[in-house]
């Protein structure tokens, strides 16, 4: 019999039975379709990472406190006050994989303009902590190297500080603020970035010079954190490397002795988050391919009814010259054009189900290739396996029994 | 005449457990072309196991069996179906019709299992049996409904469509009242007078009058191969009393 009569008789008897081909199919449908949801919304997840951490600059390193012995007494990594702007100006003046380097010192406190006020956090910084941060002005100026020396009294605000207080729509500019009772004027207003893959805006801050932050915000002589940018990306465990080594230097530690600070690169938090997301997108797809699983039983649980139930069809075609392989092929046939057909709609039903949930989350929409076309080839596998056993029982009923049966 | 049926010595043995049951005790007879013979016989006469082996659906256990001059004993089962589906039609006594299929597509059934006919001529073809059993207006129509008579009339259509040599009919009218049954052997005696043979399986003498030809079986044997006087189905019909109860 030719495959183009084979696949007619198999759907005009699917056909014949629409509910049932339906419900069979819908186990098909679920299990795809959670497969492809789950797995395209786990790359989406980590692209959206991945575009988060880049926008923050992949060449980023940090320079953080760590927690430190000094005789006999742990200190938490707050209270560490060995890093100075001093670590700063020996990093510039000695390691060459580092194109820019900033101080970086926070404080928070409430923002006050005329009746508006908003609790704002602030990150003093000297004039490369901007192009350091990938931060752009949307409009204004960047404070200088001598606002910097000379404590200026400037800032530069995102967008969530100046939505909240300026409501009427004024213009920030030259306007002047007040920080923990420290007046600033506004320079600069930065353009916006959005949330980070924390989840945090990114746009809810104010930009000072860090020695404003120091001495009229907080009074303390050193800084909180090291942010610099290596040369390329390439090189950012190279520069990594290099500001260990200045900082041991400068900050005087014998051989052995453990650092107080701790140098991190961005490309370490992307690796650890994709390992995370990666993780999960493993974890859930085993899940929703157990749903698939379950699918499958499901269409070879009908197809043993179904076989049962055409006892007397299956006589009857046998007796009109149908093969065994013939009715073989058929019930196979039927099964996997209900897990194709199955297949198909699961993997539009996944498709839409990720682009919905990617669209509500902000997150990139991301066709996996390669998880639809295995998503295709399972459900053909599917068809096969699972309605192999009872295709193969139909084909070898005896027609003199199969047409008596009642 | 050439013998469309020829069987010799014919010989089926089922094992029943330990026991060994002769269904058929060597039995020969042959049908020749254009007759229309009734094989008659009580139940456990053997006759359901000749009708299975003359349709190719068994294998006599010893004895030769021809088919349009083939010696069908040792065919293998893929040969068995072919021959099913080129030399025999089938009718039996629950028309055995596909359900939510309509009486077209029903009809078209063997040839689909024939990869010498093409869609268009297996079509025509149906169209054509259709026509011949009488139902042209009712070719779209689901065995549901149909009469049963008419169902009949598709099984035979369908039985009709692969131009057997043979028709096999199984309790053909068993189903249907004395009218419907005189219509259907009415259209059986018209196939006949057109050329076609015609094997039918009965118990009920007052069918097999319409007949040319009887074979009585009992136990397994013949005891009775006799032509018959011929009655007119459509004679009958007309002497019937006319319900208008349907």
């Amino acid at each position: 019999m030719s495959i183009l009569n084979l696949f007619k008789i198999a759907y005009k008897a699917l056909l014949r039975n629409k509910t049932r081909a339906f419900l069979t199919m819908l186990g098909i449908i679920i299990g795809i379709s959670s497969v492809i949801a789950m797995v395209s919304l786990g790359q989406s997840s980590s692209k959206s990472i991945n575009n988060q951490i880049s926008s923050m600059g992949t060449n980023l390193i940090m320079v953080m406190r760590t927690s430190q012995r000094q005789g006999g007494v742990n200190i938490g990594s707050a209270n560490v006050q060995t890093l100075t702007d001093k670590d700063v100006e020996a990093i510039r003046a000695k390691a060459q994989y580092v194109s820019s380097i900033s101080p970086l010192v926070n404080a928070s406190g409430q923002l006050v303009s005329g009746s508006n006020n908003w609790p704002g956090s602030m990150q003093g910084g000297n004039s490369e902590l901007i192009s350091i941060r990938k931060y752009e002005i949307a409009s204004g100026i960047s404070f200088t190297e001598q606002d910097v020396r000379n404590s200026a009294k400037v800032c530069m605000v995102g967008k969530t500080v100046v939505d909240n207080l300026f409501p009427n729509g004024e213009n920030p500019l030259g306007q002047t603020i007040r920080f923990s009772k420290i007046p600033l004027k506004i320079i600069g207003v930065l353009a916006s970035k959005g949330q980070n893959q924390m989840g945090q805006d990114m746009d809810d801050v104010v930009i000072a010079p860090y020695t404003t932050v120091q001495k009229r915000i907080l009074a303390i002589t050193y800084i909180h954190m090291i942010m610099a940018s290596a040369s390329s990306e390439e090189t950012a465990t190279l520069a990594t490397q290099e500001i260990e080594t200045i900082l041991h230097n400068t900050h005087r530690l014998k051989p052995g002795q453990a650092n107080d600070f701790d140098v991190r690169t961005q490309k370490e938090m992307l690796d650890m988050m994709n390992s995370v997301s990666g993780f999960l997108t493993v974890l859930l797809s085993a899940i929703a391919s157990i749903s698939l699983l379950v699918g499958g039983i499901g269409i070879m649980n009908i197809m043993y009814v179904t076989v049962t139930e055409r006892t007397k069809e299956i006589g009857l075609r046998m007796s009109i010259g149908a093969k065994n392989k013939d009715i073989l092929l058929q019930f196979l046939c039927e099964s996997i054009i209900l897990s194709l057909i199955g297949g198909i709609i699961g993997i539009l039903l996944g498709l839409l189900l990720s682009y919905g949930a990617s669209a509500g989350l902000k997150w990139p929409f991301i066709v996996s290739v390669p998880a639809v076309g295995v998503s295709f080839l399972v459900c053909a596998a599917t068809g096969i396996f699972f309605g192999w056993y009872p295709a193969k029982k139909a084909a070898s009923l005896d027609p003199i029994n199969a047409l008596r049966y009642e | 005449m050439n013998d469309i049926i020829k069987i010799e010595q014919l010989r089926r043995i089922f094992q029943v457990g330990s026991e060994e049951v002769h269904a058929l005790k060597g039995i020969s007879f042959t049908i020749s072309s254009g007759e229309f013979v009734s094989i008659m016989g009580a139940s456990g006469s053997g006759k359901s196991t000749l009708l299975n082996i003359m349709g190719c659906l068994d294998r006599p256990s010893s004895g030769e069996y021809f088919i349009d001059g083939i010696s069908v004993s040792q065919r293998s089962k893929d040969e068995l179906s072919t021959l099913r589906n080129r030399k025999i039609g089938f009718v039996f006594q629950s028309y055995n019709l596909l359900p939510r299929t309509s009486a077209l597509e029903n009809v078209e059934l063997p040839l689909l299992y024939n990869n010498t006919v093409s869609t268009k001529e297996r079509r025509e073809r149906s169209i054509r049996a259709l026509e011949q059993v009488g139902l042209h207006d009712r070719m779209m129509h689901l065995p549901n409904q149909l009469s049963g008579g008419q169902q009949q009339r598709v099984a035979i259509a369908r039985a009709l469509v692969n131009d057997p040599v043979i028709l096999l009919a199984d309790e053909a009218t068993g189903n249907l009242d004395t009218r419907t049954s005189y219509e259907i052997m009415n259209l059986f005696q018209q196939l006949n007078s057109e050329g076609k043979t015609i094997a039918f399986v009965t118990h009920e003498p007052d069918i097999a009058v319409f007949t040319n030809r009887t074979i009585q079986l009992r136990d397994g044997h013949i005891v009775k191969d006799a032509p018959v006087q011929t009655q007119s189905a459509k004679a009958s019909l007309d002497v019937l009393p006319v319900n208008d109860d349907y």
